[in-house]
């Protein structure tokens, strides 16, 4: 498994040319839904049959990850006028104006003689008629799929002047059998649904996995010892290993910003109280101290702070302390009860699961409360995960009655849509962009 | 619960059924044995523990605070567990889907606390009584309405060693 993550991608050439703080094509990742950029993607150009099939699979995903973004409209390539023949040569613009295109990306797939491929691509501003940039790859044959969504991030970045997220993994939790005897093991696959597999077999409940934001790592609760305790999954090495034998149980595990703790509570005598671990010394601190439930810790990207829910207050609600668990402080106060908050990584928002009149939302607040907007709602929404760029969210529904499935949403609140699974799912958690 | 003890009275009563003597047995047939057969569980087991004394108690939406009908249930789950004192238990608490799941599975921790006080403070030792919260993971009923969710709001004590087998 880790190959994948191993794979050796070598920058053979950065041909970035010229890339122009004067390009005009440009999306607001606000309001770009409202107008889909018109992009082109043309089938990566190949030298041969093998090339050619890998070169048509890269343009796809590029296409799908651009279209799910639903900030850009990938043209209908029966529509293309000029059919790209060499790389080398500058496409008629002209062509691609006619057709409404605004950006252009061109690629193409060259074998290499010790078995790797080279994948060059190329994203054209087709109304400036210039290159924005262009960038060439050497790698397994095998690993053509993590470069499209490489690909794919390029032309984000360059289009909207944020970082991309595609290339990125969800780890979750794969569910089958009945509601009362429910199966639930890790599984972990690419952000759009593809390579989907298991970290861990069907005999020991999972719950909660959560990537590390720097490292390789996850941390989830399992029942494998019989009480609830947290765990650590190395994903370079396929190792897990209990955090901690703490009395009582362990659970709501999420890892630091620079990975090297983890903020989880322990409950002992029915009451649960946040406390860190730091991974190297195995020393544990407590934050909280207070007989109602306090659980849920989720670090600010910059590590000084933490946001937890507590029922101190009466009721279920959000709080934020400082990551020594000074200066504890309420920050919601809406209708309903108040769950599940996750720091967005990019600092500025806190999204949640809202409970009230008998339905569960997902929304986001700024870190002093104010701000409150409610993404989604339906029987059961709970549970939201950021993308690494902190545009898009994550989290898992369940009808009433019904499984539970991933479904993602814009920060906007548009662009709801559910994610492909092999099994019914919850508890998805975004990793970072990939090393 | 109530369909678990339903479902046990009616395998009970065919179980008796197929015991009983036949009620118009004919002259020429022996007497029926004059032994009668125990209808019951064994007492001491882990079936008696569950049908003659009760093995889980209910809680209100969002509370971890005993009612009086759960008081009588741990009341006789204490007295039971001071007749067979080479018992153990484990307290699991469990909760409905209308929560949030990390909150849940403290709140369950709640409940089973809260049983496992009230035991103790019956007299049942604290080193023979272990618990465990599931949150809302391990439902009885699987249907999602209020009576469902009810009755998956519960601290479920089970013998886990000592029993009468």
């Amino acid at each position: 498994m880790m190959r994948r993550l191993f794979f050796a991608l070598a920058l053979v050439l950065s041909a970035v040319f010229a890339a122009s703080a004067e390009a005009q094509v440009r999306v607001n990742v606000e309001e770009g839904h409202l107008n889909p950029m018109p992009v082109a993607v043309v089938d990566f150009l190949g030298a041969s049959p093998a090339a050619q099939q890998v070169g048509g699979d890269i343009a796809g995903v590029v296409r799908a990850n651009l279209e799910r973004s639903a900030l850009f409209r990938p043209i209908d390539r029966a529509a293309f006028i000029e059919r790209i023949q060499a790389l080398e040569v500058p496409p008629r613009f002209a062509d691609w104006k006619v057709i409404d295109a605004q950006a252009l990306v061109v690629g193409q797939v060259t074998p290499l003689p010790d078995g790797r491929i080279r994948i060059d691509f190329r994203l054209y501003d087709v109304f400036a008629e210039q290159q924005m940039t262009g960038f060439s790859y050497a790698t397994t044959p095998d690993n053509w799929r993590r470069i499209a969504h490489r690909i794919s991030d390029q032309i984000y970045e360059q289009l909207t002047g944020e970082r991309g997220y595609f290339d990125s993994r969800i780890v979750f939790v794969s569910e089958s059998g009945p509601r009362t005897r429910r199966v639930k093991r890790l599984m972990i696959m690419d952000q759009d649904g593809a390579n989907p597999f298991y970290l861990t077999g069907p005999d020991a409940m999972v719950l909660t996995p959560r990537f590390s934001p720097s490292t390789q790592m996850i941390t989830y609760l399992s029942y494998e010892t019989g009480a609830p305790r947290v765990f650590l999954y190395n994903l370079e090495t396929n190792r897990r290993e209990v955090m901690g034998d703490f009395p009582g149980m362990s659970f709501a595990p999420r890892f630091s910003p620079d990975g090297s703790r983890v903020a989880f509570t322990l409950d002992m005598n029915g009451n649960a109280e946040i406390y860190t671990m730091d991974l190297r010394t195995r020393a544990r601190s407590r934050l909280t101290n207070h007989p109602a439930i306090d659980t849920g810790p989720s670090y600010s990207p910059d590590g000084s702070q933490i946001t937890f829910e507590s029922d101190r207050g009466g009721s279920q609600q959000i709080y934020v302390m400082n990551a020594d668990g000074s200066g504890q402080r309420r920050i919601s106060f809406g209708e309903g009860r108040y769950a599940t908050p996750v720091w967005s990584p990019r600092g500025d928002l806190i999204a949640f699961t809202r409970q009230s009149g008998g339905r569960f939302a997902i929304g986001v607040m700024r870190p002093d409360g104010s701000g409150e907007r409610i993404l989604t709602e339906s029987y059961l929404d709970e549970a939201p995960t950021w993308s690494p760029n902190g545009r898009v969210i994550m989290f898992f529904r369940e009808g009433r009655g019904q499984g539970a499935r991933l479904w993602s949403v814009d920060l906007t609140g548009r662009n709801l849509r559910e994610i492909p699974t092999p099994t019914d799912a919850s508890d998805p958690a975004w990793s970072p962009l990939l090393p | 619960m109530r369909k678990v003890l339903i479902a046990f009275t009616a395998v009970a009563a065919i179980s008796a059924c197929a015991s009983r003597p036949d009620p118009t047995p004919t002259t020429n047939t022996p007497p029926p044995p004059t032994q009668e057969r125990p209808q019951g569980p064994v007492p001491g087991s882990v079936e008696d523990f569950r049908v003659s004394v009760g093995d889980r108690v209910f809680f209100g939406y969002d509370r971890s605070d005993l009612t009086p009908e759960a008081r009588a249930v741990l009341e006789r789950q204490a007295a039971w567990l001071r007749q067979y004192p080479n018992t153990r238990v484990l307290i699991a608490g469990n909760c409905d889907e209308r929560g949030t799941r990390e909150y849940n599975l403290a709140l369950g921790a709640r409940r089973a606390a809260a049983s496992r006080d009230y035991l103790a403070s019956l007299g049942v030792a604290q080193n023979r009584m272990e618990t465990v919260s599931y949150g809302k993971e391990r439902p009885l009923d699987p249907r999602a309405n209020e009576e469902a969710w009810s009755v998956n709001r519960n601290a479920h004590t089970q013998i886990v060693s000592g029993a009468v087998s």
